[in-house]
């Protein structure tokens, strides 16, 4: 089978690109190790896209560097790089056969035939295509051309394979189902795996180690859980999840806010910023609980099949709750919201 | 299952009333190549088997003899004279097609890389040689080889011609003449094909480790090759018959099919004469089309 990765980190050194007098990328650096799965989420338009071209050569940085293993990339053109991509829209050629796209890297390189034979149908069988190999891309579904172009690039045995929005021709469905597949797809081939996406589920399944983006910045790294947990800012919280974010001030090892005073388990090292707490994480109790207990009115009742949220007043927050007790909007309800669950957020 | 319903551009509608309405707007025009295209060539065909009058005058008698001295045979013996011109109109009609084809990749290149608005700037500056008359045009080419001017003067000291004296009547300015004339005909197609590019597969091409010209044999031509064949039979279709531009810029020694139709039908008054080489410049016309659509279809699959 499939070579085990040449255990080779990946970094890029303060890459800036402009395109006009538009900042895409302001002074990038990051680390991905070998053998990770490696995700880049944000928005439309944050430069994750432009970030991962840049790793594969497919576009130039204004400044800075990409460096595999000990060796300065930078210069190389995509053709001369050890990397290989899945295109956002798989990019398979329309007029050879899945064997022949398969098969193109491996040709492109003059490998020997009988090679390039037992590699191709390697990988075909690999991701269940072997019946498909005669067929043109146009007779395939969806799914099977995004493992038609998995295929394509895993079979050159790439030191890092880089994923554009693999998901994002796939309907919702067949989505959850390949994102666990990728998963351990990756984890099987021990290659190293660089994603984009917009979509945090997809991030949050998929990766081992998740850099968030905005607006040609990595705002915070680190295991899906470390992000989605402790969200560094603002961004993060209401990007990844939902967040209830509020003012807040310093006060005695906690917070005062709109709602009372909150206890902390990490004060703030603000004096006036913002907590955030998961819509998930708060409780609702019978009674007035020891600590950061909150008395609060139901105001809506949202039905989303396997659990409700709550919009309750003050301060519009929204707890979600998969509780058996039905509630109904002017019901009183004691809330605690713990002092390890509260997140201060950077300004 | 002819007669299955479909959606169609928003429309309800089976197979059988597409076709019948697709035969009905082509009447109109099938009605017109049936009287001025199909009618006069059978004609044509007819002719090319009659024998010729003393003075000119058509002799409807069945006689092979027309394509007899096409093929180089005479009461003197044989000459390959005929034959030679018809060679030669293949090769010039299938090297300015060559020329204008190589010279058109770049130039779509650079246009389609424009920004949208002076591209259609670029698009006019192509075309604009088609607001003179091709005879003027040819003119213009006189003027431009002339003695007196740098491209003469040039060849003469590069020792390519005697100095003093023009560039034309030349085989290179009859190429000169026919790649100007011609090559709109192969951009303005292979431009439509490289706006619509699918750059993605050029960069996949490019990320699974191709050379430039593999990136361009499996990337680019396939997919330009629609408009690529277009522009391929709009040149080379009609530089097979052209005429003006040899007769002017080659000279008389410098005969291609076209000019020897022209002859017979004007000068000479061997009216079946000309019909038979008409018939030899079409069907070789066929058969080179036939020859590079095999050629195209190689490519495709390659």
């Amino acid at each position: 089978m499939m070579k085990r990765n040449k255990d080779k980190n990946l970094s890029v050194h303060n890459v800036v690109k402009t395109f006009g007098s538009v900042n895409v990328l302001k002074e990038v650096n990051q680390e991905v190790r070998a053998g990770e799965f490696f995700t880049l989420l944000g928005p439309s338009g944050c430069g994750k896209t432009t970030l991962l071209r840049i790793i594969a050569g497919l576009e130039t940085p204004t400044t800075g560097k990409v460096v595999l293993g000990d060796e300065d990339i930078t210069p190389l053109p995509a053709a001369k790089r050890h990397v290989n991509m899945v295109f956002q829209s798989y990019a398979l050629f329309p007029h050879l056969t899945i064997y022949e796209n398969v098969a193109f890297g491996l040709r492109s390189r003059k490998i020997d035939p009988a090679e390039i034979t037992r590699r191709v149908e390697d990988g075909l069988e690999m991701l269940r295509l072997g019946a498909m190999k005669d067929r043109l891309p146009h007779q395939l579904s969806g799914g099977q051309r995004q493992r038609v172009a998995l295929a394509r690039a895993l079979v050159n045995e790439p030191d890092i394979l880089l994923l554009d929005e693999p998901m994002s021709a796939l309907d919702a469905k067949l989505r959850a189902q390949v994102q666990e597949e990728l998963r351990r797809l990756q984890r099987k081939l021990g290659t190293t795996f660089i994603m984009v996406t917009h979509d945090q589920d997809e991030a949050l399944v998929c990766s081992d180690r998740i850099a968030v983006m905005s607006d040609g910045s990595i705002i915070q790294c680190g295991t899906p859980e470390e992000v989605y947990d402790y969200p560094r800012n603002r961004f993060v919280a209401e990007f990844l999840g939902a967040a209830n974010l509020m003012k807040a001030k310093a006060y005695n090892g906690g917070v005062s806010t709109e709602l009372g005073t909150l206890h902390m388990n990490k004060p703030p090292d603000w004096t006036e910023g913002l907590v955030a707490i998961r819509p998930e994480w708060v409780k609702i109790r019978d009674s007035r609980p020891e600590q950061n207990g909150v008395l609060a009115t139901v105001e809506d009742i949202v039905y989303r099949g396997n659990h409700f949220d709550l919009m309750l007043s003050p301060g519009g927050l929204r707890v979600r709750t998969n509780s058996y007790k039905h509630f109904k909007a002017g019901d009183q309800v004691w809330l605690e919201l713990s002092a390890g669950d509260l997140v201060a957020l950077e300004n | 299952m002819p007669n299955r319903l479909f959606i169609w551009r928003g429309e309800l509608t089976t197979r059988g009333s597409l076709t019948k309405r697709g035969l009905s707007f082509l009447s109109s025009g099938m009605l017109w190549l049936a009287l001025f295209l199909i009618v006069p060539t059978l004609v044509f065909m007819a002719l090319s088997f009659a024998d010729r009058g003393e003075y000119g005058e058509i002799i409807w008698k069945f006689t092979v003899e027309n394509y007899q001295r096409l093929m180089g045979y005479s009461v003197f013996g044989w000459t390959p004279d005929y034959l030679y011109i018809l060679w030669r109109s293949v090769v010039v009609a299938g090297l300015t097609t060559l020329i204008s084809v190589l010279l058109s990749y770049p130039l779509s290149f650079f246009i389609a890389s424009r920004p949208p608005r002076s591209r259609y700037l670029w698009l006019t500056l192509v075309i604009v040689p088609f607001w003179t008359n091709m005879v003027i045009r040819a003119y213009a080419w006189f003027l431009i080889l002339a003695p007196e001017l740098p491209f003469a003067k040039v060849a003469a000291f590069l020792g390519l011609v005697p100095s003093g004296s023009a560039l034309y009547p030349s085989p290179i300015a009859v190429y000169l003449g026919m790649v100007s004339m011609f090559l709109p005909f192969v951009t303005l197609p292979l431009y439509s094909s490289v706006e619509r590019l699918d750059w993605s597969l050029v960069e996949a091409a490019q990320d699974l480790y191709s050379s430039r010209t593999r990136v361009f044999f499996k990337a680019i031509l396939p997919q330009t090759l629609p408009g690529l064949s277009v522009g391929v039979v709009l040149t080379f279709v009609p530089a097979m018959g052209t005429f003006i531009v040899p007769d002017l810029l080659g000279g008389a020694k410098y005969m291609l099919v076209g000019n020897l139709i022209q002859q017979q039908f004007g000068a000479s008054r061997d009216w079946p004469f000309g019909a038979a080489v008409s018939m030899a410049l079409m069907i070789l016309t066929m058969i080179s089309l036939q020859l590079y659509r095999r050629r195209g279809e190689e490519i495709e699959l390659l």
